[in-house]
């Protein structure tokens, strides 16, 4: 099957470019982390984040014939119809809105950035009890949908609003692990949170659009934790 | 944390809320005058100036004419903060969006007006 896969090294090359290569995948259904691996048995010089491929580090998120998603949980099969027959070519390009470090390597820093204004750890400023702060069953069902972000950035990248505003729009990642503290009844710095968030861009630039809802490799919804804060911020505000 | 000056309401709950119940205002009233105009039957000048001129429907039509406006420079702010920045025009962006925020804020104060006049003016 025919691969084509984004190239750039900021040290030899004027542009990126796209790369073909040849890959026989013996007609199975490979995951395109697999493919990568092919690839770079030909060529040495593709650069591309690995980790753990199996779906928990969140360190291979990629745009895969148009669609991000983590390259070793995505079987051929999944990524477009005719990807896996050979009918069409694999299409690799790192994820969009993000600057390119090599090939498909990007910055993350945007990210992150976004990630540590929402303060992503528990706020509680009463005393704390001798053993641990307790939740009830119903109260722990609450993070359900949000604890299990892996900060893949799929989602942020594949947001509109986030490519346009990516320094003042915080992204959908950023948003759902707001809401994840939002929702925990153990943090009881809600006020302050949301404080920060009702200006126009942090959390209002969301359309919902929900591109980021379609690309998610854990199945998490960030445009419904998004319309809760918003809902949070209206009780709070009318 | 950021609090443009230009944006309508100035906070972004404001904006959201301005632009929804803008949104439901217009809807309201297309329904209705859909709903008006299959009723109607065969209209002619002087029965179309008779509705247009009754108290119910210069309050309609005034409340349809702000949410318009109101509805058109949220929309339109969200798309020249989207569009017209660093991105695209590089330095010169701030003055591109100031224009162009300007010359749409003009346009809509003269909609806006020129709405009012032709609703409460008595022509």
């Amino acid at each position: 099957m025919k691969v084509s896969i984004y190239r750039y090294n900021p040290e030899t090359d004027r542009e990126p470019s796209m790369k073909e290569y040849e890959v026989d995948t013996q007609g199975k259904d490979l995951m395109v982390l697999d493919i990568l691996a092919l690839v770079k048995e030909q060529d040495q010089s593709l650069a591309y984040r690995r980790s753990c491929r199996e779906g928990v580090c969140g360190s291979d998120g990629m745009n895969m014939n148009g669609k991000n998603g983590l390259a070793c949980i995505t079987p051929l099969s999944q990524v477009a119809p005719g990807v896996l027959e050979g009918k069409k070519p694999l299409i690799l390009r790192p994820l969009p809105g993000l600057p390119v470090i090599r090939d498909l390597v990007v910055d993350m820093g945007m990210f992150y950035n976004q990630y540590e204004k929402v303060q992503p750890y528990l706020q509680n400023n009463t005393p704390a009890p001798a053993i641990e702060r307790l939740q009830s069953p119903e109260e722990r069902a609450k993070i359900d949908g949000l604890y299990e972000c892996i900060l893949c950035a799929c989602c942020s990248t594949s947001c509109p609003s986030f490519w346009w505003n990516p320094d003042k729009f915080l992204g959908p990642a950023a948003l759902l692990q707001s809401y994840r503290f939002l929702a925990d009844s153990r943090d009881n710095a809600t006020e302050e949170r949301l404080s920060k968030l009702d200006d126009p861009f942090s959390l209002f630039r969301c359309h919902g659009i929900m591109n980021c809802v379609s690309v998610c490799p854990k199945g998490l919804n960030p445009t419904r934790a998004i319309g809760h804060i918003r809902s949070m911020l209206l009780e709070r505000g009318i | 944390m950021v609090t443009p000056v230009t944006s309508l309401g100035r906070n972004g709950l404001y904006d959201w809320l301005i632009q929804r119940v803008s949104a439901v205002i217009i809807g309201v009233y297309l329904i209705g005058m859909l709903g008006y105009l299959m009723a109607a039957g065969e209209l002619d000048y002087g029965s179309w100036k008779e509705f247009m001129g009754s108290v119910c429907m210069q309050i309609a039509n005034t409340l349809l004419v702000i949410a318009v406006a109101a509805h058109t420079w949220v929309g339109l702010w969200g798309v020249t903060t989207d569009y017209l920045t660093s991105l695209t025009f590089g330095k010169a962006a701030t003055a591109v969006r100031l224009i162009a925020q300007l010359a749409i804020a003009l346009a809509l104060i003269v909609y806006l007006l020129w709405g009012l006049v032709l609703i409460w003016g008595g022509a």
